[in-house]
This record gives C-alpha cells, structure tokens and sequence, in this order.
C-alpha cells in the first residue's frame, strides 16, 4: 500500500508537472497558484483565462475524486480559526513573496530559479517548525 | 478564447494530479511537515516528480521564441534575493503549517464539500488583499512625502 501510495504521488506530481509545462507551451504562462488566484479576484477581462484555470482545477479534482479515486479522501473538520489564520497568513505571504509552492515550488525550481530556490527552502523550513511547535509544543 | 481552452487543459491536469497525489488531503502535508513526528515521504514524492518534468520540458519549451498561442513567455524578471521574498515565504510557511493548505490543494479540496478550504481561501483573500492594500498604501505615502 505504501508502495501504490509513493507511485501515485510521484505520478500525480508529474501530471502537475505536465500541467504546468502545458500552460507554459501554449499560452507562455506561470502555473502559479496564488499569482492565479491573485489575478483572478482583479475581475479584468484580460485575467478572466484565469477563471478557466481555475474551474479545470475544481473539474480536475472532481474527475479524480469521484471517479477514480481508490479510498474518498478523508474529510475531518479542522479549528475554523486555524484555517482563517492560516489562510490569511498564507494569502499575505505568496503575495509579498511573489508565489507559492507551485509557482515557486513546481515551475521556479524547473526554471532554476535562485529567488524560487530561497522561497522553497524558506517556506518548508517555516512549515516544520510551525508544526512542530503546535504538535509537540516548544 | 484558445488561452481559455490551455488555460482549462491545464487546470485540469493539475486538479487531476493533487487528486492522485493525495495532496488535497490536508493531513498528508501535515504529516510531511512533521518530521519530529510519524513523517509522511509523500510530498517528496509529489514534488520529485512535479519538478523532474518541468526541469526538463521547460528546458525544451522555453528554447522556442514564443508560446504557441501567445507572442511571449510571460516570465518573472526579478533576480536578486530580498527581503520581502524571504519575509514572504516565511510567512507563507507559517500559515501552510497552521493549515496544512497552501493555495492549489485548498481550491481542490473545494470539492470534498467541507468547510476546511472554504474558510481558509477566504482568509486567503483578505490576506492577500490586505497585503496589496499595504503597499499600496506605503507607496502613496512615499510619494507625499517627496512632494
């Protein structure tokens, strides 16, 4: 199980992988999340391509997880106020630094980018630590 | 229109690809980002195999002079290492251990119909507007002053 669970991972990034080198071929864009989501909510036309982006998102997921999925993935509840802070902290931080695991993470890394290379090494040390101190205290 | 129909294409293997990867699951990203804890390999795995396709097609994509559907490669320009790059990720990291989300899982696990992700892009929102709201703000600032 293990196994089948790192093969689909690893296939599934590739498929992310893929998708981002798709949208970079045809139309010379970032699949950056956060940049996608930034762009979107300006409600210009010339973004709206965007909103396309993000409805193949939602059918995407949709597709694999009602059709293809082995097991449903698991739906606990989480502190609403954990998830207002954390998305608050995480919308503030792609911001200011231009980006999120997939704009950073997925095409900075392939564009060998020195910024995005930072920006991943600092966000994963962050985000152990963060849950470091909340699931094991200090 | 053809941006529209890449830009879904597009979408739509990287929602397929957070399915099959698991990565809309957010106890996966917290059980990788607790290493002192029983750690998850997972999002190494989905990561190695994100980045191992675009280190080699970008290579081969960026060599064209243009997109297929577009007249240029829409790049970032910025080069040096800043603060607000650092400051940023860190702050970035914070909330993606609070919440187990970062932005493209949380819009895919949308539909899982749970209040998890709903709650967390909307505090994504503010966020990111208060942000923008702030330079903004500071930008006016410096230009009264230099009046």
């Amino acid at each position: 199980m293990a196994l089948l669970d790192r093969l689909s991972a690893l296939l599934g990034g590739g498929l992310i992988g893929l998708s981002a080198t798709v949208l970079l071929l045809l139309s010379g864009r970032i699949a950056g999340i956060s940049g996608m989501v930034n762009g979107a909510i300006t409600f210009r036309k010339a973004e709206a391509w965007r909103w396309s982006f993000i409805s193949g998102l939602l059918l995407g997921a949709a597709l694999y997880e009602y059709g293809f999925a082995v097991q449903p993935t698991p739906r606990s509840t989480f502190a609403p106020i954990a998830m207002l802070v954390g998305g608050l902290l995480v919308g503030w931080g792609t911001r200011m630094g231009n980006g999120c695991t997939s704009g950073h993470g997925v095409c900075g890394l392939g564009r060998l980018s020195g910024r995005s290379l930072v920006a991943v090494l600092t966000f994963l040390i962050t985000g152990m630590l963060t849950v470091f101190v909340i699931r094991h205290g200090l | 229109m053809k941006n529209h129909l890449a830009a879904l294409i597009s979408g739509i293997l990287f929602g397929f690809g957070l399915g099959l990867s698991q990565m809309i699951d957010r106890d996966r990203v917290l059980g990788f980002l607790d290493v002192a804890g029983a750690w998850d390999p997972t999002l190494l795995f989905v990561l190695g195999g994100a980045v191992g396709v675009t280190l080699i097609a970008f290579r081969f994509v960026l060599k064209r002079s243009r997109p297929l559907f577009a007249d240029k490669f829409y790049l970032p320009t910025k080069r040096e290492l800043d603060l607000p790059l650092v400051v940023g990720a860190a702050i970035f990291g914070i909330g993606w251990g609070i919440s187990g989300y970062c932005p493209g899982p949380a819009i895919a696990a949308l539909v899982l119909g749970i209040w998890n992700p709903v709650l967390f892009l909307i505090g994504m929102i503010v966020g990111s507007l208060a942000q923008k709201w702030t330079v903004a703000q500071s930008q006016t600032g410096q230009k009264t002053e230099l009046r």
